[in-house]
């Protein structure tokens, strides 16, 4: 495929066509628009275009400043890691170490991998300038000559499109020797993986990068520390990265009055699953999970008119909330699209903002056949290096498939949610955590659905169990 | 032996180059995607084996990152390979239903290659297209929005490309 080509995959059209169908920002009136404002510029994806925009005057402006002085403003922004653990990224730089003679590198994770999470992609896919731009921002911050971006192996088609965009970066001297006469030196590099979740966890990003396989590393050291070849290394997300632009083109102070408490500035979703219009949304946290899944702004409502029984709000590791609980809090109150309602109640009454990737569940779907696809997602993804995790994986795989195909018994369910605990906490990185909450939750939530199917096994493979009466869907006004 | 042209070894130079002096073994994962490209579309041990020569590093190296990471093919694949998704977010949005349908179509179950040698049927998990389930990686680029209309379409165009390939 020819780079300059505006239909990168499979639909015929202009780009505009496609970014239609891709993101739904062109129908979004409503809210803040700090990433995706330019989404529907023809050209966008060109230098021309995205300067013509405003494109790198916050590389320009950031240039100017002393490194510390950018690191202060991203702390000031507020600004939240967005791949999903939601740490302070000012905090996270703040902690690089700066050994003398030593090079430190920026690495940026574009390994998006987490079930129902395509944001990034979108962002690469459409806008590569605003990454390179953060990137160009981020590396004088923190000092990185050669930064990489480590990037999913199946995104085959995007390191031709990151790599015009750096070539054209380049080319107007915003990367390479001597950037804008400040004397800092910046390439930037893309890396692509070769198929595995497990490289979005930080060390095992860093191992990929090192040519080796993907398990994480037991920490302390942190990669701040000792990260790639050893040297000082700080990861962050792509959309975290791009966030980088407007805070530095607003001010850290103005970025945080956008949002509510700490959830500050916009942050993408990416909606999926049964809705009426799937894609990529940009919001500013201030609104409800009512009004992102019902609002034609937005999702547009439960596709064919059917109810909504469940939402997985923050990518398939999180909490599988049933309506009533995603709707609303446990105390009543009405939950909004930000950190801390989606976290409020914990993993009792509540779940997590994750990585942005909304998954819609109508009245017709299972929640076991669903949570028996995470569960086989974790298996095939576990590095193998933690026995709980390799082993445990695997376990909950089985019995969720016995359930699921009739051949469960009702004491399978308290082995399954036995097997889950005891993953929880008890591996060197996050995954094992990230394939028990989606099992945990599942049966926490949906236990008569579970117990449905030991009961009802021959029912239980041709019609599903339906809505829980907790499940139901309070009275939505429209 | 296998051994790439002279172009390719260039690229794989330039590829080594982005790393810091004698951390060459850096550039494995985007060499064996090279060497998968240009050997047939697998990994057969000797050409394992030429990639840890060009990186000076020891065989077993290659053979631990080849079998980790799901894009390498350690076996023949056919020429066209659908990697349908069928996790969560596909699911829900019928690619079971796809999957049998290729599996009807072509008369192979998942993880086999058609008689002719022309088509593989993988599942995979999740490729980052949720929104426009269901799915399959083709090659380098993404097929969404799959319909039994569209998968009949697909098949038919990559008939078409081999015979004017051929």
């Amino acid at each position: 495929m020819a780079v300059g080509s505006p239909t990168s995959c499979q639909i015929t059209g202009t780009a505009k066509i496609k970014q239609a169908i891709y993101s739904n920002i062109a129908d979004q009136d409503m809210g803040v628009k700090l990433l995706l404002k330019d989404a529907q510029v023809e050209g966008i994806r060109y230098y021309d275009a995205y300067r013509k925009q405003g494109g790198y005057t916050a590389a320009e402006k950031a240039l100017k400043m002393a490194p510390e002085a950018i690191v202060e403003e991203v702390k000031k922004s507020g600004l939240r890691g967005r791949g999903g653990a939601g740490f302070p990224t000012g905090m996270k730089w703040s902690f690089i170490a700066k050994p003398e003679g030593v090079p430190r590198h920026l690495v940026c994770n574009a390994d998006e991998s987490e079930p129902g999470t395509f944001k990034d992609r979108y962002l690469m896919e459409f806008i590569p300038h605003l990454l390179i731009e953060g990137l160009i921002i981020s590396s004088f911050a923190l000092g990185s000559n050669a930064t990489y971006i480590y990037i999913r192996g199946e995104y085959a088609w995007i390191p031709d499109i990151l790599e015009q965009a750096i070539d054209e970066a380049k080319a107007h001297g915003f990367l390479g020797k001597n950037i804008l006469g400040t004397g800092f030196d910046c390439e930037i590099y893309v890396q692509r993986g070769a198929g595995a979740y497990i490289c979005g966890e930080e060390t095992a990003l860093i191992e990929s990068l090192e040519g080796k396989r993907g398990n994480p590393r037991i920490k302390p050291p942190f990669p701040a520390v000792k990260g790639v070849w050893d040297r000082p290394t700080v990861v962050n997300n792509v959309e975290t990265l791009a966030a980088v632009v407007p805070i530095i083109n607003m001010g850290g102070e103005e970025y945080a009055r956008i949002g509510v408490g700490r959830s500050t500035g916009t942050k993408l979703i990416s909606a999926c699953g049964n809705i009426n219009k799937p894609g990529v949304y940009e919001i500013d946290m201030t609104i409800s999970v009512e009004e992102f899944i019902y609002s034609d702004e937005y999702c547009g409502g439960i596709a064919n008119g059917k109810k909504l029984k469940a939402c997985i709000p923050g990518g398939s590791s999180v909490p599988i909330l049933p309506a009533n609980l995603l709707l609303k809090t446990a105390k009543g109150e009405t939950r909004m699209m930000n950190y801390e309602s989606l976290s409020d109640g914990g993993f009792q009454t509540g779940s997590m903002m994750g990585s942005g990737g909304f998954i819609v569940l109508d009245e017709d779907q299972c929640v076991v056949r669903h949570t028996l696809t995470l569960a086989r997602f974790y298996r095939h993804e576990s590095c193998g290096q933690c026995s709980p995790c390799r082993e445990g994986t695997g376990w909950m795989e089985k019995i969720l498939k016995n359930i699921e195909y009739g051949r469960g018994k009702s004491s399978d369910i308290d082995l399954l949610w036995d097997i889950q605990r005891k993953i929880e906490g008890n591996t060197i990185c996050p995954l094992g955590d990230a394939a028990a909450w989606p099992v945990a939750a599942a049966i926490r939530h949906f236990r008569d659905e579970f117990e449905w199917h030991v009961a009802n096994p021959v029912e239980s493979q041709q019609r599903n169990y339906g809505l829980a009466h907790y499940a139901d869907p309070l009275a939505v006004a429209v | 032996m296998p051994a790439f042209s002279e172009e390719k070894l260039e690229e794989v130079q330039k590829i080594i180059a982005r790393y810091p002096e004698g951390k060459q073994k850096s550039a494995l994962i985007p060499l064996l995607h090279l060497a998968q490209d240009e050997f047939g579309g697998w990994l057969d041990v000797p050409v394992m084996d030429y990639v840890a020569s060009l990186l000076q590093i020891e065989p077993i190296e290659v053979y631990e990152v080849a079998t980790f990471y799901s894009m390498y093919n350690l076996k023949p694949v056919g020429k066209y390979v659908f990697e349908v998704c069928q996790t969560g977010p596909c699911m829900i949005n019928g690619s079971d239903q796809i999957i049998d349908y290729i599996k009807a179509r072509l008369d192979i179950n998942v993880g086999e290659t058609s008689a002719d040698g022309m088509f593989t049927l993988k599942t995979v998990e999740c490729l980052g297209a949720c929104g426009y389930a269901p799915m399959m990686q083709l090659g380098k680029f993404y097929r969404e929005h799959l319909t039994k209309e569209k998968v009949d379409a697909i098949i038919d165009e990559c008939r078409k490309n081999a015979a004017v390939n051929n």
